[in-house]
C-alpha cells in the first residue's frame, strides 16, 4: 500500500482508446418531423412553422420539416403541404422533408421540396411491420425516388432503421446494417444516417455497427441518430464520434415517444447534445440560448415537459 | 411510419428485449456469449464496482420526508440486488439536513447483509462517534475542490476541513474502520465556475495522504463534460492510482453516462487499469440544490444498463435495482428519473 502510494511519472497517463474528435459537427434537427411525429398532441400548423422558424434562427444548418406520408397513417404530418410551404427557408439552412414513396416525393417536390429524405431498415421485420414488404423490395421503391430526385437535381438522404437493435428480431447484426448503408449509398444518398430506432443500443454496439459500416461507406457520409429511450443517446452519440462521425440527428427538448415502448422518452434531445459540443470545444453554430427558446415554445405548445435535462437545469420555475 | 398500433401488437417484449440485451448479473443468465464478447471495447476494466447513494445522496435532495421505516425497506431492497456498496445515511446535524435526522434509526434498522457494506457520513468527530455508537462500519467525509463551495457548504476553508477530516479518518483508522473521500466541484462549481484539475489533485491527495481508502471525484452541479472529466482525471491519476479513485457524476445537463463512459476510458498506461468504481443513484434520485427543477444523480439502472451492453460485470441485478426504484419513487410519489425504468414500466 505504502509504494502505491508515492507519485507517479507523469507520461503514463494514456487516454489512446479515445481516438480523436472531429472539430465540427453538423447537427440534423428531427424535432419538426421525428419529434412531433410521435407526439400524442396533435400541433397546429402555425406552430409547426413557428417552431421550425424559431429552429432556423438557433443557427441549426439541417431541420427536417415534415413528411410527405398519408394523414391516415401519421395524422400530426398531415399538414405536410402547408408547412413546407409556410415556413421562412433561411439561406445556408437545408429543409429535408420525408418522403415514403414516388406519390409523396412528388408531392414534396410539387411543394417546393429541395432535399427529400428515405426511410429503410437493417431489419425484414420491421420494415415488413412498417412498410409491408421486404428490405429488396423497398430498394426498388426507393430506386424510383432516387432516379426521379436525380432528374430533379434534388439531394437525398437515406436512413437505416434498427441499426443497433429491432423491436421484432431483437439483436441486428453489422453486417446487415453495412450492407443496407452501402446500398443507400450506391443508389445515391448523399448521406446516411444510422438510427437507434428504439434506443436500445450501448457504446460498445455502437462501435461495432460503425467498425462494419465504415468499411463499406466513406465516414464523411455517415450520421448518427440516437433514441434516449434507455438513456444511452449521448453516450452512444460520444463513441460514434469517437469513431471520426461528425453528423449526429437530434430533436429539440428531446421530442417524441416511443411507440414500442408506452411511457419511454424519444430521440437524444438536441439542447443536451449542444451542450457536451460546446464543453468539448467542437464547432456547432448553434445558439444554445435560442434553441431553449424553441424549446419551450412546443413544449408550452403541445402541453408537456421538455425532455432535455439542460433545459430542465436552466428553466426558472 | 406504418400502421404502428398493430405493429406495436408483435413486436418483443420488454422483458424479451431486456433479456437480449443486457446481462442479467445473475448465475442463471451466465457468462458472456461470444457475440456479445466482441462488443466489449478495448481498455476497459472487466468489473465495475457501483457505490449505490440513493438513500443517502438520493433522499437528501428530495424534498418529501421519507418516513424511517420507508427507509430502511428501501435500503433492504437494495441490499437484495447484488450491489456491494450502499451509502446509508449522513451523521449531520437535523438543523442542516432534515431528511438525515433518522441517522442513527436506519443505521441501526437495516438488515446488514454479509458482503455488502454500508457506509455513513460523518461530517466531523461528533457524527463519527455516533456513526459507530450507531454500528457503522465504514465512513465518508466531504471535502470540495472550491474554497467558496467549502464556506458555503460546511462554513470553513478547505484548509480547515482537511484538519476535520484528518481527526475524524485519524479515529477511524484507529478503529480499523475504513474511510472513503469525497471531492465535490470536481468539475466545476456553482460559486466559482470553472475549476482547476490541479485543485482537485492537491485536495484528492490530502485526502488520500490522511487514509481514505477510496477517493470519489464529484461533479456535484453535473456541470461536467467529457473533455473536462477527461483533463481532470488525468491530472488526479498522475497523484493517485486509479483503483482509488471513483467517479460520482450528476446528471443536471443530461451528461453523466458520456462522463463516466470517458471515466471508464481514461487508462493508467502501465497498469492497463482505469477508474472502475462509479457511484449512482436507483432512479436517479436526487434533485440539485443550485438549479431548480433540475435533475440530480445518474440513475442506477441506466448505468447498469450501459455497462452490461459493454460486456462489464457489476454483479448487480437490474431487475431487482428496477423493483427497488419503482418502490421509493411510490413513497416519494414521483416518477422516476431512470429512463431505463421509464421505458419498462407501463405509463
Amino acid at each position: 500500500m505504502a509504494a502505491m502510494r508515492k507519485a507517479l511519472p507523469r507520461r503514463l497517463v494514456s487516454t489512446s482508446s479515445m481516438g480523436t474528435l472531429p472539430k465540427r459537427v453538423k447537427i440534423v434537427e428531427v424535432g419538426p418531423r421525428d419529434g412531433l411525429q410521435n407526439e400524442k398532441n396533435i400541433v397546429s400548423t402555425p406552430v409547426k412553422i413557428k417552431l421550425i422558424d424559431m429552429l432556423s434562427e438557433a443557427g441549426l444548418s439541417v431541420i427536417e420539416t415534415t413528411s410527405f406520408v398519408s394523414p391516415k397513417w401519421v395524422p400530426q404530418m398531415g399538414d405536410h403541404t402547408e408547412v413546407l410551404k409556410g415556413i421562412q427557408k433561411f439561406p445556408g439552412i437545408n429543409y429535408p422533408v420525408l418522403t415514403p414513396n414516388l406519390k409523396g416525393f412528388e408531392a414534396a417536390v410539387a411543394a417546393g421540396a429541395k432535399e427529400v429524405v428515405i426511410f429503410g431498415a437493417a431489419s425484414e421485420l420491421f420494415t415488413k411491420k412498417n412498410i409491408n414488404c421486404s428490405i429488396e423490395e423497398s430498394f426498388q421503391r426507393f430506386d424510383a425516388i432516387l432516379k426521379a430526385a436525380q432528374s430533379a437535381n434534388i439531394s437525398v438522404r437515406g436512413y437505416v432503421s434498427c441499426a443497433l437493435g429491432c423491436p421484432y428480431e431483437g439483436k441486428i447484426s453489422p453486417a446487415k446494417v453495412a450492407e443496407v448503408t452501402k446500398k443507400f449509398y450506391s443508389m445515391g444518398c448523399y448521406e446516411i444516417s444510422l438510427g437507434d430506432t428504439i434506443g436500445v443500443g450501448t457504446p460498445g454496439i455502437m462501435k461495432d455497427m460503425l467498425s462494419a459500416v465504415m468499411q463499406e461507406v466513406p465516414l464523411a457520409a455517415l450520421a448518427v441518430h440516437c433514441h434516449d429511450t434507455y438513456g444511452q443517446a449521448l453516450a452512444n452519440t460520444l463513441m460514434a464520434l469517437q469513431m471520426g462521425v461528425s453528423v449526429v440527428d437530434s430533436s429539440v427538448a428531446g421530442l417524441g415517444g416511443c411507440p414500442y415502448a408506452q411511457g419511454a422518452s424519444g430521440n437524444l434531445a438536441t439542447e443536451d447534445l449542444v451542450y457536451m459540443l460546446e464543453g468539448l470545444g467542437i464547432h456547432t453554430g448553434v445558439n444554445l440560448q435560442k434553441l431553449l427558446e424553441a424549446g419551450n415554445f412546443i413544449c408550452q405548445a403541445l402541453n408537456r415537459k421538455t425532455s432535455s435535462k439542460v433545459a430542465q437545469a436552466t428553466c426558472k420555475l | 411510419m406504418g400502421n404502428v398500433p398493430s405493429a406495436v401488437k408483435h413486436c418483443l417484449s420488454y422483458q424479451q428485449l431486456l433479456r437480449e440485451h443486457l446481462w442479467i448479473g445473475d448465475s442463471v443468465a451466465g457468462a458472456l456469449d461470444p457475440a456479445q464478447e466482441t462488443s466489449q471495447l478495448s481498455g476497459l476494466p472487466e468489473f465495475v464496482k457501483i457505490v449505490e447513494v440513493g438513500p443517502r445522496d438520493g433522499l437528501q435532495n428530495e424534498k418529501v420526508i421519507v418516513p424511517t421505516d420507508i427507509k430502511i425497506e428501501f435500503i433492504n431492497r437494495l441490499s437484495q440486488t447484488g450491489l456491494s456498496v450502499i451509502e446509508v445515511t449522513s451523521f449531520v446535524s437535523s438543523r442542516w439536513v432534515p431528511q438525515m435526522a433518522d441517522h442513527t434509526e436506519v443505521m441501526k434498522g437495516i438488515h446488514q447483509y454479509p458482503g455488502v457494506r454500508y457506509p455513513v457520513l460523518t461530517p466531523n468527530l461528533q457524527g463519527f462517534h455516533h456513526a459507530v455508537a450507531a454500528g457503522a462500519t465504514e465512513i465518508s467525509v466531504f471535502g470540495a475542490a472550491s474554497e467558496s463551495f467549502s464556506k458555503k457548504n460546511i462554513n470553513c476553508s478547505i484548509e480547515e476541513s482537511m484538519g476535520k477530516f484528518e481527526e475524524v479518518v485519524k479515529s477511524a483508522r484507529h478503529m480499523n474502520i475504513p474511510a472513503r473521500g469525497y471531492v465535490s466541484c470536481a468539475l466545476g462549481c456553482p460559486y466559482e465556475g470553472s475549476i482547476t484539475p490541479q485543485k482537485v489533485t492537491e485536495v484528492s491527495k490530502r485526502l488520500y495522504g490522511m487514509g481514505c481508502y477510496e477517493i470519489s471525484l464529484g461533479d456535484t452541479i453535473g456541470v461536467g463534460t467529457p473533455g473536462s472529466m477527461k483533463r481532470m482525471l488525468e491530472s488526479v491519476m498522475k497523484e493517485i492510482p486509479p483503483g482509488a479513485l471513483a467517479v460520482h457524476c450528476h446528471d443536471t445537463y443530461g451528461q453523466a453516462l458520456a462522463n463516466i463512459l470517458t471515466a471508464l476510458q481514461v487508462v493508467w498506461f502501465v497498469f492497463q487499469m482505469g477508474i472502475n468504481v462509479v457511484d449512482s443513484a436507483v432512479s436517479g434520485l436526487g434533485g440539485c440544490p443550485y438549479a431548480k427543477g433540475a435533475s440530480g444523480n445518474v440513475a442506477t439502472e441506466d448505468l447498469i444498463y450501459m455497462l452490461n451492453g459493454l460486456g462489464l460485470n457489476t454483479g448487480v441485478n437490474l431487475y431487482k435495482v428496477m423493483e427497488a426504484g419503482d418502490f421509493i419513487c411510490k413513497a416519494v410519489n414521483k416518477t422516476t428519473n431512470s429512463k431505463v425504468a421509464q421505458a419498462s414500466f407501463n405509463a
